[in-house]
């Protein structure tokens, strides 16, 4: 077989190589165990017969957990100190959500899908509302996409802060908690400021965006990009070049580009492995091929990167801020298709049909098209994608959400084995779960 | 859609909306991923199902395939070309069970589960198919449309504490 691949010309070769790197990382993966496969009641009788006997024992971490973010639940059997084999269990946060979202029309789509990754709820909305774009077939107006775009990168900082702050809290800077969530607070401030809400803002919806910009909201965006980098300077102060800091995550949780290639992984984690993959560049969606920004990619594939490249992502993202405000085009901020979007306030006062329009669309909904369509946006925790199935009526027969976390969770068995039990928390910190996403 | 069907390694194909989606049948199936893995495809983003108890006439399936109850939807990317295929296979009713990915691709495991959870469609070869989502003990799949919204008792008022 080897024979065939040499002889096989060389403008191939490139490709071979990494198809034999994948399949040796999946060989190893399953060679390595890392997941424990064993059901509750395997657990318990675990336990009670052969645990107490060997010199290995099942703890249960979670799901009340503080370092777990949620309500993870990691089954984790354990050495002396050393990890052998992890069973993330989810499904605590589960709620039906793909279920329900069956039964809300187009436009009460994004209410739901929001609350699924609480901390990037704009990335829902605006994945949910591409898909259903898709399957109309419009296009948000110029000014919608910026907006969209303002919002989200808005997001990607506010969901980043609050991964400095987590992960700080779960190592013991205790101070980083409390930073992180006030700069968080000020770009909450900001999305109340526009959507009324900090979170869960059902603001990005199918045809555009829910309202236009407020006043001053320039001066607000600049106030923001003016305070901040002070503040990320702080970060670097007190952690990046920390001697504790960096000893407790350098080389730990080490994940090789095969590896989170094999298990799907996207996001910072396949980027901490020095893998330069980024829809906003590489599937250029809303307007990222009109805006100038570096992908941040790791070396070694281990926590401190991770850290290291949302810290690094966070002034990328400030980067964008910057050059959607000098580039945001005037004009509407949802698409004037009555059939879609309704018509504006004032209208409804002197028009029959603008009331009619309205009416029908906040009680039926509006029809889409019969069809299937797949979206994908680059979200803080990597590819959040939805598919929609319509069958030609107001709900969509099948709506569902790849959630970035639900797929990276995948990677915590094998992070964690042959690790210490204090570095677990310091690996599931760095994958960066959200459990709301991961439940749906 | 043209009126001849395109083949790709001998599947069907159709491109609604630009987008690329394959029809292979369920013995199809894993010998195309693993075709399309040598090709490029090094990921498999998403894998899901969907149930068209409700809509058992869609139109956009190619000509010879036949529409069956439940459906399972493959998605996969080459980042070397930047290309997205979307695989579509139709699981019968009566047998709804598929080839696992695991081998091909470790990340679909959890993916998996959910759809066996949610669906109850089965995964030969899946090393842990087990509930993911729900209680191990529930009955049911949540997903499938004859499983009614509400049908579930409120189960948190006035339920028997456990300890």
């Amino acid at each position: 077989m080897s024979t065939t691949d040499t002889t096989r010309g060389t403008d191939q070769g490139a490709q071979e190589l990494l198809a034999r790197g994948r399949t040796s990382a999946i060989e190893e993966l399953r060679e390595r165990g890392a997941v424990l496969r064993m059901s509750e009641a395997a657990a318990r009788s675990y336990q009670d017969e052969g645990g107490a006997a060997s010199d290995t024992m099942i703890l249960n971490m979670g799901p009340q957990h503080p370092s777990t973010h949620g309500v993870l639940r990691l089954m984790v059997e354990l050495k002396g100190e050393t990890v052998l084999r992890t069973k993330p269990v989810i499904g605590y946060l589960h709620t039906g959500m793909e279920k329900t979202g069956e039964d809300l029309t187009y436009l009460q789509g994004p209410t739901n899908v929001t609350r699924m990754d609480y901390a990037s709820p704009l990335f829902n909305e605006l994945v949910f509302s591409l898909a259903t774009e898709k399957l109309l077939g419009i296009e948000a107006p110029e000014r919608a996409t910026w907006i969209r775009m303002l919002m989200c990168e808005l997001n990607r900082m506010a969901s980043h802060l609050l991964f400095m702050a987590t992960n700080g809290m779960d190592l013991g800077a205790v101070s980083m908690m409390i930073y992180g969530w006030r700069e968080r607070e000020e770009v909450l401030r900001f999305f109340e400021k526009v959507t009324g809400l900090r979170m869960n803002h059902n603001y990005i919806r199918p045809g555009g965006v829910a309202a236009d910009l407020p006043d001053g909201w320039r001066d607000d965006v600049i106030r923001l990009l003016d305070t901040l980098p002070s503040r990320l300077d702080e970060y670097d102060t007190l952690l990046t070049g920390q001697p504790i800091w960096r000893n407790r995550l350098q080389g730990v949780g080490v994940l090789t580009t095969e590896e989170a290639l094999a298990l799907g992984t996207t996001g910072p984690l396949l980027r901490s492995t020095g893998y330069a993959w980024d829809l906003r560049r590489d599937e250029p969606y809303l307007a990222y091929d009109q805006v100038e920004f570096d992908i941040i990619v790791g070396t070694y594939g281990d926590c401190f990167d991770r850290y290291a490249i949302r810290l690094a992502e966070i002034r990328e993202s400030m980067r964008i801020v910057g050059q959607i405000l000098e580039k945001i085009p005037n004009g509407d901020y949802r698409l004037q298709d009555k059939k879609v979007t309704p018509p504006p306030r004032a209208r409804i006062d002197e028009s029959m049909e603008a009331l009619i329009h309205h009416f029908k669309i906040f009680t039926e909904g509006f029809k889409v098209p019969e069809g299937e369509a797949y979206a994908a946006v680059e979200s803080p925790r990597g590819e959040l994608g939805c598919y929609i199935v319509s069958d030609g009526s107001a709900k969509p027969m099948r709506m569902h959400i790849r959630g970035p976390s639900f797929v990276n969770l995948q990677t915590l068995a094998p992070l964690m084995q042959n690790g210490f039990i204090a570095d677990a928390v310091a690996i599931i910190s760095s994958v960066d779960p959200i459990l709301g996403e991961v439940d749906r | 859609m043209s009126d001849e069907t395109e083949l790709v390694h001998g599947v069907a194909v159709t491109r609604p909306r630009g987008e690329t989606v394959l029809h292979p049948s369920r013995e199809q199936y894993v010998v195309l991923i693993s075709t399309l893995v040598d090709e490029g495809y090094l990921m498999c983003v998403d894998l899901t199902a969907a149930d068209y108890l409700r809509h058992p006439g869609r139109t956009d399936l190619p000509e010879g395939i036949e529409p069956e109850r439940f459906e399972l939807v493959v998605g996969l990317l080459n980042h070397g070309t930047r290309h997205r295929i979307r695989l579509r296979i139709q699981v019968p009713e009566d047998d709804p069970t598929v080839a696992t990915l695991f081998e091909l691709h470790p990340g679909t495991e959890a993916l998996e589960r959910e759809v066996f959870d949610m669906f109850g469609i089965g995964f030969d070869g899946h090393p842990d198919l087990t509930r993911i989502l729900m209680p191990e003990d529930w009955q049911g799949h949540p997903l499938r449309r004859d499983y009614a919204v509400g049908s579930i008792p409120v189960q948190f008022k006035g339920a028997p504490s456990h300890r």
